[in-house]
């Protein structure tokens, strides 16, 4: 029997560039898409002003919204990581068990469930406004994933690190935040980069909770001009356009990392 | 007061049923020269890390000075603050520049004031050679200007003893002397140093003690002169020819 490459690592991350053996080509995929949809969202309104303008003119307002509930969980969720993340590696066996659990749940439950579930369910405990909600599920959610992501990043920096700080006197705790952790910045900066990417797109979830996102606002445009068709279409280039841009830009940073990498 | 800078009792070391250290015993006078020398996985790293906890002995007992490092309730980290380390991997801080890899104890474990531990940090940087360097990252110096900041890092905290594991061993054949020579000024200065390495030049010149050690265990124990020229334990001669 053939030998088989058992190294083989499949790897399909949400926000990642896609490999592509023409990357450097101008006929790349990733050229054919960014410019394509580039120069569509241009065309459009230029060539049919009506509706096309008036799409464009309705949807940054949610533009603004899908960055700013994405950039706030991304935030929090960069906190709430560290501290799973740390909690995962913590040889206090309760802490590291309700880490992990937390980390079982949350992959356990859909985003969708768990955005119905912070704004309904709980909603009959304390209400809390809709931007509000979104946003703690999206931190909740993307939390667990930036805790593995910490995880890996902290197991990542060499072991003689640790050892290094330990023999100076230092204390673990003190060793993790001045030596452990400033290191792993620039490990998961890449996979951050790509949970950001994923997030965004996530973050169209919430205009279930009519929170007045880029997907929200062409649903309130189409269903008062019955356009769909034209509206989504917008809709769908405007997320495409700012993901690619994204996923391009985490790809460069990888790479300048890479190759700036302290050895 | 104790005679002794380092006593190691009786000391075992168990890694699940690998005997790394088999009832060594060792005694090191304040400001002697020991040099560790044995074939790989014969417990000198073991033996060396067990002085400042990195590793802890599974039964025996060590003291630097009159402090007990293997007591249950022992301030490790008062210890270790007196314990200098030196790895063969350098194991310098990345992400920080060469001085503040070495003020980085200093204020956070000493909470020296940041401008007296910066003088402590460009004195040592001096004297290891390396005074133009103090704002590069540790990437950017070659393997042995590393390796003098790793000790000058060491230095940094004044310690009574400082520990080498093979310090030499991962750099290129023209880095080693600039390294031994650090070294070397040290131990002319009294410090009390342990170290594994099998530079028989830094040996000849400036170890008291040459401990030989195979399979967890201390062989053999002599001056440079009896080991190298007249050793009596068999296996002292065999490792010799290997290495020689
Ligand atoms: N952390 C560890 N876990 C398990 N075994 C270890 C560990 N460290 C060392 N050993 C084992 O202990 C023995 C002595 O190792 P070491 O002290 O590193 O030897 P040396 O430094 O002389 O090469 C070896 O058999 C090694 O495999
Ligand atoms: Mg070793």
């Amino acid at each position: 029997m053939a030998e088989v490459n058992k190294d083989t690592k499949i790897e399909v991350t949400d926000g990642a560039l896609i490999p592509d053996q023409a990357e450097n080509s101008i006929f790349s995929a990733w050229n054919i898409a960014f410019f394509g949809a580039l120069i569509i969202l241009i065309i459009l309104p230029i060539a049919s002003p009506d509706p096309y303008r008036d799409i464009l003119k309705f949807i940054p307002d949610g533009i603004l919204t899908t960055f700013k509930v994405t950039i706030l969980s991304i935030i929090f969720a960069l906190v709430v990581g560290l501290f799973a993340g740390l909690g995962r590696l913590s040889r206090i066996k309760i802490i590291n068990r309700i880490a992990t659990i937390y980390v079982e749940v949350v992959r356990g439950i859909p985003l969708l469930v768990q955005l119905f579930y912070i704004y309904y369910a709980l909603g009959k405990v304390v209400q809390l406004p809709r931007l509000t909600s979104a946003i703690i599920a999206m931190t909740f959610c993307y939390g667990a994933y930036m805790g593995e992501i910490f995880r890996a990043g902290i197991q990542g920096v060499p072991q003689g690190q640790m050892e290094a700080a330990l023999a100076l006197g230092m204390s673990r705790t003190q060793a993790l935040w001045k030596v452990i952790i400033p290191q792993t910045f620039r490990i998961i900066l890449p996979p951050v980069g790509n949970e950001f990417i994923a997030l965004l797109k996530d973050s169209s979830l919430v205009s279930i909770l009519a929170v007045a996102d880029l997907l929200r606002r062409g649903r309130e445009f189409a269903s008062t001009s019955f356009l769909y068709f034209e509206t989504y279409t917008i809709v769908a280039l405007v997320y495409l356009v700012i993901t690619l841009f994204l996923s391009r830009l985490v790809a460069t940073m990888e790479k300048r990392m890479k190759i700036n990498g302290r050895t | 007061m104790a005679e002794h800078r380092i006593l190691i009792k009786d000391a075992c070391k168990y890694f699940g049923d690998v005997k790394a250290l088999n009832n060594a015993n060792l005694e090191i006078k304040p400001g002697e020269v020991v040099l560790v020398i044995g074939p790989s996985g014969s417990g000198k790293s073991t033996m060396l890390r067990c002085v400042n906890k990195l590793e802890s002995v599974t039964s025996g007992e060590i003291y630097i000075d009159d402090d007990c490092v293997t007591a249950p309730g022992a301030d490790i980290r008062k210890i270790r603050e007196d314990v200098g380390m030196v790895f063969q991997s350098f194991n310098l801080f990345k992400h920080l520049t060469v001085l503040r890899n070495i003020t980085l104890a200093l204020t956070t474990v000493k909470k020296t004031p940041k401008a007296e531990a910066e003088e402590i940090g460009r004195k040592l940087l001096a004297r290891v050679g390396l005074a133009d360097k103090e704002k590069a990252y540790p990437g950017q110096l070659s393997g042995g200007q590393q390796q003098r900041v790793a000790i000058a890092r060491a230095l940094a905290m004044n310690p009574r003893v400082m520990l080498f594991d093979e310090p030499t061993s991962a750099l290129d054949p023209e880095m080693i002397k600039e390294v031994l020579d650090v070294m070397l000024d040290l131990a002319k200065e009294g410090m009390t140093m342990m170290v594994v390495s099998h530079e028989m030049g830094f040996a000849k010149a400036a170890a008291d003690k040459v401990v030989f050690m195979a399979d967890g265990e201390i062989i053999e124990i002599g001056s440079p002169e009896e080991i190298f020229d007249n050793p009596k334990e068999e296996r002292t001669k065999t490792f010799l020819q290997h290495i020689l």
